[in-house]
């Protein structure tokens, strides 16, 4: 046995794994893909086109755009998606400031009591959402704010994961920096918007990035709280459109309508891909 | 001092009052809820305290049924998803051309609406009077009989729904295990390289002790999210999940909220609470056997 056959047989044995190895990540690569690219197919095959195809064709000769314009025209697409909007703009900006004060306070001030205030932060993480959901169903009920922003925006607006790892973040910043602002008589407000914020802007932007996702396909609380037409979001209003849209058959234009709802976030994905994926696997839970 | 105290306080305000009107008191409440026996939503008024929601929410068939579900699919699809995201992160890990590339589009799921794609699998799986739905075509190429997924036989619909949630749960997965992977120190792989060690042993003896614990965070994590999987649910079979018989115990608590079926909250707070109780017990199970089996 020589050792160049050697070297040579374990060269091929080689290739032939990374062979496989590409073939098998392909094919989940397709499943993941054909979804997405099925429903994109379907949003511009005609209505009637659609219905014809017994045996489903895998392309279009003759793309159309009328399913958009009827996904924004026989619907209310563009309230759903205006709704959503405002909603995770709004959630998203409340939040920010709630978190940014709750761990600034955790970070730097000294205060007895503190640490067992944090303690007590940190056990509320174990809580699941579905227990609470009830008495601030019932809450929001008695408030009156059902059907209105305020109904929906209200019980999201503080997390206690992302005001752990804001404080985590603001600790890292060296106490000296602290003392200098002191001495030039910098206030802890200003130290806080002019030294911290800007130092913690990475961190800062992953959680608005997950929290706007978060709210774009949030489902179970908006569909509690409204059933007046006008505030759903986008998630409420796929259902909607499914059950009573456009009829149950024009399935094209609800996948017009599913595109619409898919690219925003795509393509915010695609633009913050490396923070999305490092932020997620800092602390998203889902799955 | 004093002032600095009192400043801190104003800053953590607002957090504590979202927390303690949003999440602190209903804790609470939902105890006082479950216990509070012909609860009425309208007059709030209630005419007895004791175990009687308990007992009506595991007599009623519905919640047996979304029991049911809800097993069958955290049995299958936890072990399915995360051997699966092993596989592929072991496969992503050993290539170096495209990778960033399939990273990328195996994270796509995580950052779609799940209502929305749950439609283009509906659609796909569906039979309808026009076709039989691409899935069934595809069956019936290879010498298979169509089945209505949506529809049809109940171990079709199990069958979809456990589709599905894979599809949905493998990005995490996956992220989380090709960062668990990469972290594994490469001089261990080198020495092993030097010692001539069979490829299944390497990854017996060296890749799955170190990625171990993060295995069993995805395990515990799976568990729970499975637990509470409802929203996929809805993509597929539509709103009505007790008619189409593939109600989930969360989707059986808001049922029992809102909705046609809705205004019992003890109800739903009852069955919230057997939902907590299960999770809690299957993720301490879970924790005993990650401990027992991490230390080495």
């Amino acid at each position: 046995m020589d050792y160049e056959k050697e070297s040579l047989r374990a060269k091929r044995r080689g290739r032939v794994r990374r062979v496989i190895t590409y073939v098998l990540l392909s094919i989940w690569a397709l499943i993941v893909l054909f979804p997405f690219y099925w429903m994109l197919l379907t949003s511009v095959k005609s209505y009637s086109a659609y219905n014809a195809e017994y045996i489903p064709s895998f392309f279009t000769l003759s793309p159309t755009l009328q399913n958009y314009v009827d996904a924004f025209t026989t619907v209310n697409l563009a309230r759903y998606f205006a709704n959503t909007v405002i909603f995770a703009l709004a959630t998203t900006a409340i939040m920010m400031v709630v978190i940014i004060f709750a761990a600034y306070a955790f970070a730097r001030l000294d205060f007895p009591g503190r640490d067992l205030v944090f303690g007590l932060f940190l056990s509320l993480m174990m809580i699941p959402a579905e227990l609470v959901v009830i008495t601030n169903f019932v809450t929001i009920t008695n408030w009156g704010m059902r059907n209105t922003f305020w109904g929906l925006i209200l019980p999201s607006v503080t997390s206690v994961f992302y005001i752990y790892l804001l404080k985590e973040n603001f600790e890292q910043i060296p106490e000296e920096l602290y003392k200098a602002a002191k001495v030039d008589g910098t206030s802890d407000l200003k130290y806080l918007f002019k030294v911290m914020l800007p130092i913690s802007q990475p961190t800062v932007v992953t959680i608005v990035i997950l929290k706007v996702i978060e709210c774009w396909n949030s489902y179970v609380w908006p569909r509690l709280i409204t059933d007046d037409e006008a505030y759903f979001l986008v998630s409420n209003g796929i259902q909607e459109i499914r059950e009573n849209g456009f009829g149950r058959e024009n399935i094209p234009a609800m996948m017009a309508a599913v595109v619409v709802i898919s690219v925003p976030l795509i393509v915010l994905f695609l633009i913050f891909r490396k923070k999305i994926m490092a932020g997620v696997s800092r602390g998203g839970t889902k799955g | 001092m004093q002032k600095k105290n009192w400043k801190a306080w104003l800053y953590l305000l607002p957090a504590i009052a979202f927390l303690g009107v949003f999440m602190v008191y209903p804790l609470i409440d939902v105890f006082v809820y479950s216990f509070e026996e012909g609860y009425n939503s309208a007059s709030q008024t209630f005419w007895g305290t004791g175990l009687y929601n308990y007992s009506y929410v595991l007599h009623d068939p519905y919640f047996l049924q979304a029991v049911k579900n809800t097993f069958i699919l955290v049995i299958i699809t936890v072990p399915v998803s995360t051997g699966l995201a092993l596989l592929i992160s072991l496969g992503l890990n050993s290539i170096r051309r495209l990778r960033d590339f399939f990273q990328t589009v195996f994270f796509l799921p995580y950052v779609t609406n799940t209502l929305a794609v749950g439609m283009v699998f509906m659609i796909l799986f569906k039979k309808t009077p026009y076709s039989d739905g691409l899935i069934n075509l595809l069956i019936q190429f290879f010498g298979g009989r169509p089945v209505d997924f949506i529809d049809g036989p109940y171990w079709a619909k199990i069958l979809v729904m456990c589709i599905y949630t894979v599809w949905v749960v493998m990005p995490f997965k996956i992220l989380i295990l090709t960062s668990a992977l990469a972290s594994v120190p490469q001089d261990y792989y080198n020495a092993a390289r030097v010692d001539g060690t069979p490829p299944l042993r390497i990854f017996t003896r060296i890749t799955l002790p170190m990625i171990a614990p993060m295995v069993f965070y995805l395990v515990i994590t799976g568990f729970i999210g499975a637990f509470k999987a409802y929203s996929d649910e809805v993509a597929i079979f539509g709103t009505n999940l007790n008619a189409a018989g593939m109600n989930t115990i969360v989707g059986y608590v808001y049922d029992m909220l809102y909705g046609d079926s809705g205004g019992y909250p003890s109800y739903a707070s009852a069955a919230a609470l057997i939902l907590f109780a299960i999770v809690l017990t299957i993720t301490v199970i879970n924790l005993m056997i990650s401990c027992k089996s991490t230390q080495f």
